[in-house]
């Protein structure tokens, strides 16, 4: 089987059809599916929150039957990907796209978890911290994008769940769990 | 069929007259009647189709295949003058023509009384054209040149009808070949040479017939809408005597397509859905509509037809009985084929085809599909175009061209992406590319 890093690919990965757009509805929609599934596995083992279109992107290409993704069917995936909700376009020309492998609501019951299972309730912790600290190795949220954790919180903020405050740095927000 | 007084003549399948070797058409007529008028007994041939040939007369029956008659010209013995009188002023004009008969009343070359037959021309015609043509037609004696030389028939030749050496002089080697040659140039020089005359008259009278068209063009158009559907006879026989006209001089009528199309084209339908038929068993039974343009008018030699006549032509089609039919792809392309061709047969010889190990890894071209199918590219690549939108194909777009595979795509969940099934072509396909590394 045929690996891209650690990630081992399915067998249509070497199917050239796969990389070109199809034109005819019924098989367009299996093609989406399967690419769908393609991208949000790879992105969450890889923990990759972003992909920019006009960068080189693994995934996208395969040196092996010599094919890659054009741009119009790339933006046609991700659209699929962001009309269900697992994915948001960062700009309005369509280049930059936020994968959410796990949508803003698990990230936030992760976070929660988190809290939970190392008694984080009245604490403070900061941003940084939660993202990169001892404590969140090994869990989902070591290494998570940042944009995508502040989000989390704010959602979780609503729910009264924390408080999000200025540290003393501007760079750093501190979070205190109220659980 | 009893009294049955005309020779029976042959029709093709389209309802086109089957010519003898050597045999060439001069002159066509609608609503033509043969009767006798001297045995009133003799029943009459009613409004056909006049077909006059170097050899023959041949009287088509409009609306009933089987009923072809024939006169040999070699049966006439004399061709009366056409007599001018009131009765002709008002469309009906008479040909009489005095024919060899046996005892019992059948018309035959080398019957012992003769007797009085008249053409009764109905419909809009030209009774001294016709006239001169018969004559000529007549005393050219085509016909026996012809049956003094059995051995020579060139029957593909003669199929299209279309003209060829009317000489009897043998044709033999070289020289024969050259004699061909030389005779189809001059004949061919000769028709441009007149051809050209009628043009250079009509160019200079073309600024007048062009305002006689126009208001021959705005009359028809206001005559069918004010009179809808034509109330009387008289009114319908001038109309389409006007359609007829302006077709001739290569206006087509503005009058609706649903008028069922000039004597012209319906010919023309004919004689295209006759000649067709052997390019299509040769293309493997579809061929485009261009190259049918192309072969028919080569064939035709000086005659040529307009794209818009072909397609007339191909379009009256669904009227007749005939075995043929065109047809538009999605693309745009349109070809002509076999009303017997199948598309599921072309199909599972695709899926056939593509699931081949070497189409497997590589997928297949229009031109390999060209050459596996025995049939033209264009045309390979539209049947692989509708197999792809069947679901059976998917295509493969790449630096090196345009490809298609069987497609797979049915065959994987994409709940279970890692998951290949132990059947089917999925699994076909990961064995057959998984071995060759």
């Amino acid at each position: 089987m045929q690996r891209l890093g650690d990630f081992k690919l399915p067998h249509f990965f070497n199917y050239p059809p796969y990389f070109t757009l199809q034109p005819i509805r019924e098989t367009r929609e299996k093609q989406v599916q399967l690419w769908k599934e393609l991208i949000l596995d790879y992105c969450r083992t890889q923990k990759i929150f972003v992909i920019g279109l006009e960068e080189e992107f693994p995934l996208f290409s395969n040196p092996v039957i010599e094919r890659s993704l054009s741009h119009e069917a790339k933006e046609a995936f991700l659209s699929a990907l962001v009309s269900e909700g697992r994915a948001e376009w960062m700009d309005r020309g369509h280049k930059r796209c936020l994968i959410l492998w796990l949508r803003i609501q698990d990230w936030a019951d992760c976070i929660l978890r988190f809290a939970k299972d190392n008694g984080l309730e009245d604490t403070v912790m900061t941003v940084e911290e939660i993202r990169s600290g001892i404590e969140s190795r090994g869990t989902e949220l070591h290494g998570m994008d940042r944009t995508v954790l502040m989000r989390a919180l704010k959602l979780l903020e609503q729910k009264g769940k924390v408080a999000i405050f200025k540290g003393a740095s501007t760079d750093d927000e501190g979070v205190k769990f109220s659980l | 069929m009893a009294g049955r007084w005309l020779l029976e003549a042959q029709l093709t399948g389209s309802g086109r007259p089957v010519l003898h070797p050597g045999e060439v058409e001069c002159y066509t007529l609608s609503s033509v009647d043969i009767i006798c008028e001297e045995k009133p007994n003799f029943p009459p041939f009613r409004s056909g189709v006049l077909i006059l040939t170097t050899h023959r007369i041949l009287w088509i029956d409009g609306t009933n295949k089987s009923g072809a008659a024939a006169i040999p010209l070699g049966a006439v013995n004399h061709i009366y003058s056409p007599s001018k009188s009131i009765k002709t002023m008002f469309g009906k004009s008479k040909v009489r023509l005095q024919v060899s008969a046996t005892a019992d009343g059948r018309i035959d070359e080398r019957g012992s009384t003769a007797i009085v037959i008249a053409l009764v021309l109905r419909g809009k015609s030209d009774l001294d054209s016709f006239y001169s043509r018969l004559r000529d037609a007549w005393s050219s004696r085509s016909w026996e040149a012809s049956s003094s030389n059995p051995g020579r028939s060139d029957s593909r030749e003669n199929s299209s009808g279309f003209f060829e050496g009317s000489s009897g002089v043998r044709m033999a080697g070289v020289s024969g070949i050259l004699r061909k040659e030389q005779e189809m140039w001059e004949s061919t020089d000769k028709s441009l040479q007149e051809a050209f005359q009628d043009l250079n008259a009509l160019m200079s009278k073309a600024k007048e017939m062009v305002m006689l068209a126009e208001k021959m063009r705005l009359k028809l158009l206001s005559g069918s809408t004010s009179f809808g559907n034509a109330t009387n006879d008289e009114e319908a026989g001038s109309n389409q005597e006007m359609q007829d006209w302006l077709l001739s001089v290569g206006i087509v009528s503005p009058v609706t397509k649903e008028s069922a199309g000039a004597l012209y084209h319906q010919q023309l339908s004919r004689q295209l859905a006759d000649f067709v038929r052997i390019p299509l068993e040769r293309a493997g039974g579809m061929i485009a509509l261009i190259d049918v343009y192309c072969l028919f008018n080569r064939a035709r030699g000086t005659e040529l037809i307009s794209p818009e006549d072909l397609l007339q032509a191909c379009a009256i089609w669904e009227k007749f009985d005939v075995p043929v039919m065109l047809r538009k792809f999605d693309s745009g392309v349109m070809v002509i084929q076999n009303k017997s061709h199948s598309d599921e047969e072309v199909l599972a010889k695709i899926k056939s085809i593509v699931l081949k190990s070497e189409a497997l890894k590589n997928g297949i071209s229009p031109s390999d599909a060209a050459i596996a199918l025995g049939i033209a590219p264009l045309m390979a690549k539209e049947h692989l175009l509708t197999a792809e939108s069947k679901g059976l194909l998917c295509r493969d777009i790449s630096p090196e061209g345009f490809r298609f595979y069987i497609n797979l795509f049915k065959d994987i969940d994409p709940n279970n992406i890692y998951l290949v099934k132990d059947h089917g072509n999925y699994q076909t396909w990961v064995s057959t590319v998984t071995v060759s590394g």
